[in-house]
């Protein structure tokens, strides 16, 4: 685990807000050294602080309108090999994330479609054809908003 | 703004490895170093590149649990979404507030230490929250898939 003062906090919430600032403009903002932001966002990287960096898109610009969070119950658990089936739903395109839960459903799938219709031809040629899947709930995302968090 | 099959080819590169240099992208999606640069800044003229973001590894920073909590609200209060969500956003733990048409109206992501502190911001900061009738919890074990990928 990695320790963080208030300036590498600064630094984080900094980079999750735009991740292609220089560490000069970084330092000017933080009233810190372009050498001395340098060396925290290398101790940040190597500690494994950031996870990767995500390209923001406007969704609805491109074309995609809708976006489901599915719940997924295994019908069989046991018989079915966790494995296969998260191979199969990792590779459907319109699955942007997998996540394996524990709860009420197995699995939560963020699936993105242009619209309804394209979302009901996912749900029924892609999702509901997966090997081992029980029950699915649907949820229609109507607004997102991601927070800083504890920094 | 509509995209041509080298404007999609470069946003998958881009959502595939956003730290690449517009060099190494320009190579990847087939394009000269110039043509990328201004395709690129017509992505994000037309609002369709936002921007990019760093994701913080939580894990190494010490918060080992991840919970969704699913809640329904009580709406027969008309101001029961705004003064839900206001206040959630209070919550420092709270990393995602999303709403939703369907069974659940409101998804809280939250994260916590360990058990004893999630139990800690459960009762003491999510219970408290207004106009909750109901409300359930998934714990995240792991990320199967997590790059965010388009069809395009």
């Amino acid at each position: 685990m990695i320790d963080l003062d208030a300036t590498d906090r600064a630094l984080l919430r900094a980079i999750s807000e735009d991740a292609t600032q220089s560490a000069g403009s970084l330092g000017r903002k933080l009233g810190l050294s372009q050498p001395a932001t340098w060396r925290r966002m290398k101790r940040l990287r190597e500690g494994g602080a950031i996870a990767r960096h995500r390209v923001d898109l406007d969704l609805a610009a491109l074309g995609f309108d809708v976006t489901v969070f599915l719940g997924v119950s295994l019908a069989a658990k046991g018989r079915v090999s966790l494995a296969d089936f998260e191979r199969a739903v990792s590779a459907i395109p319109e699955v942007q994330t997998v996540q394996h839960v524990l709860g009420l459903y197995d699995y939560r799938l963020r699936v993105v479609a242009r619209d309804l219709s394209d979302f009901e031809r996912i749900l029924r040629r892609r999702i509901l054809t997966l090997p081992g899947v029980g029950a699915v709930d649907a949820n229609v995302l109507l607004s997102e908003e991601r927070l800083p968090g504890p920094l | 703004m509509r995209l041509d099959d080298s404007d999609r080819r470069l946003l998958r590169q881009l959502i595939a490895t956003p730290e690449a240099s517009t060099a190494e992208l320009a190579a990847r999606a087939g394009l000269t170093e110039p043509t990328c640069w201004r395709r690129l800044e017509r992505l994000r003229a037309a609002g369709i590149l936002r921007g990019q973001r760093a994701v913080i590894n939580w894990r190494a920073l010490g918060y080992q649990v991840e919970v969704s909590l699913r809640i329904t609200l009580d709406k027969t209060d008309p101001h029961a979404f705004d003064e839900f969500i206001a206040r959630a956003r209070q919550v420092p733990e709270v990393l995602e507030i999303q709403t939703f048409l369907g069974r659940v109206d409101v998804r809280l992501n939250l994260i916590a230490r360990d058990m004893a502190h999630y139990q800690q911001v459960y009762r003491d900061r999510v219970l408290t929250l207004p106009h909750i009738s109901d409300l359930e919890a998934l714990m995240h074990l792991s990320d199967v898939k997590s790059e965010a990928n388009l069809p395009l």
